[in-house]
């Protein structure tokens, strides 16, 4: 058995209407306490309204030997963009 | 109202305001000693919750004295005699099973104290408890949360808290044992009744020690009492000890 406590990372959303954020991992035995020791340890300064932990193991990652292939064909595509449309002034957070 | 005084409220307070400081320094003690950095960080949070309520009551407590003791006087400027803490609270750390039965007998009574103090006559200290009720509602969330834990974990563990439980029990009865100051501040409306609580706190302390696999011992055990009156075991003297060096070495210094 290891000893240590498995890894989770931590997800927080600051405010209503935007997305969780990546903001750190930690160590606990269960999901119910990852989400205790996230509040302790990462909303000590009214960080958040919401908590996603999420076992590390769990989550899949692309690999980084893999990033040429992967991400280096979207450089030339500026049509990509939507940098094209005017915003409106009043749209935030888009 | 006359069936209390000025006085017997400034008493009482202090009471309020030395338990929470008085376990916010043993907390504090184990900053940056947690078996784990997130459990140092919980420890460390709760013993700032602690000394945030402490300075509510003493800000208070200064206010209805008035002899110019402020919240830092009233901390660091009396003698182990002249605190009120139940005995409890100023029992040592031990191993992290003491530490956090210690924390969940207190935040057992605590809690039901606080919710039934935002009830108090006193609006001053129905406000202060309503302001804390959040924090001492997640405390006992927590601490709660530990002890099954601890006690429904391994072998070595349950034993381990099972003697904490033991060991600490005798403090446990403290709170509950009224004098003729309590005994005033209930007539008045301003503290609530300590039998009603002890009923509240053997029903939730039965109640998780069910859940940690742990046995609870006898509730007409014979308890320690005479923290509340200043009569304290000789641990409190080297925790002033520490907690008011700077102050006493170098009085109304700032930084």
């Amino acid at each position: 058995m290891s000893k240590q406590w498995p890894l989770w990372e931590v997800f927080i959303r600051s405010q209503h209407g935007l997305a969780h954020k990546h903001v750190g991992s930690l160590h606990a035995p269960d999901a119910e306490m990852a989400v205790n020791n996230a509040r302790d340890v990462y909303t000590r300064r009214n960080e958040g309204v919401s908590i996603w932990v999420v076992r590390a193991a769990d989550i899949v990652a692309s690999s980084p030997a893999d990033k040429g292939a992967l991400f280096d064909p979207a450089n030339s595509k500026v049509y990509r963009h939507p940098t094209f449309f005017p915003m409106p002034e009043e749209v935030k957070n888009l | 109202m006359t069936t209390h005084t000025t006085q017997q409220t400034f008493e009482y307070l202090l009471r309020l305001g030395d338990n929470a400081l008085i376990l916010s320094q043993r907390l504090s003690q184990l900053c940056g000693k947690g078996p784990a950095l997130e459990e140092d960080m919980a420890l460390t949070n709760v013993a700032l919750d602690l000394l945030g309520q402490t300075r509510l009551w003493f800000s208070y407590a200064g206010e209805l004295e008035q002899a110019g003791r402020d919240e830092d006087r009233l901390a660091f400027h009396r003698d182990a005699h002249q605190f009120r803490n139940c005995l409890l609270l100023e029992q040592p750390n031990g191993n992290y099973a003491d530490t956090m039965m210690r924390q969940f007998y207190f935040d057992t009574w605590h809690y039901f104290l606080i919710e039934a103090l935002t009830r108090s006559s006193d609006a001053r200290i129905a406000a202060i408890a309503e302001k804390s009720l959040k924090e001492v509602t997640y405390h006992l969330r927590r601490s709660g949360d530990l002890i099954v834990r601890l006690g429904d974990g391994t072998e070595f563990s349950h034993q381990r808290c099972q003697a904490a439980a033991d060991a600490l029990w005798m403090y446990s009865g403290e709170m509950f044992i009224y004098d003729e100051l309590d005994q005033a501040l209930v007539a008045a409306g301003v503290a609530p009744d300590g039998a009603a609580l002890r009923t509240q706190w053997l029903a939730h302390v039965q109640a998780i020690f069910t859940e940690a696999t742990l046995t609870m011992p006898a509730a007409d055990a014979w308890m320690q009492r005479g923290g509340k009156q200043g009569r304290h075991s000789e641990h409190l003297g080297y925790l002033l000890a520490e907690m008011q060096f700077l102050q006493r070495a170098y009085p109304d210094s700032t930084w």
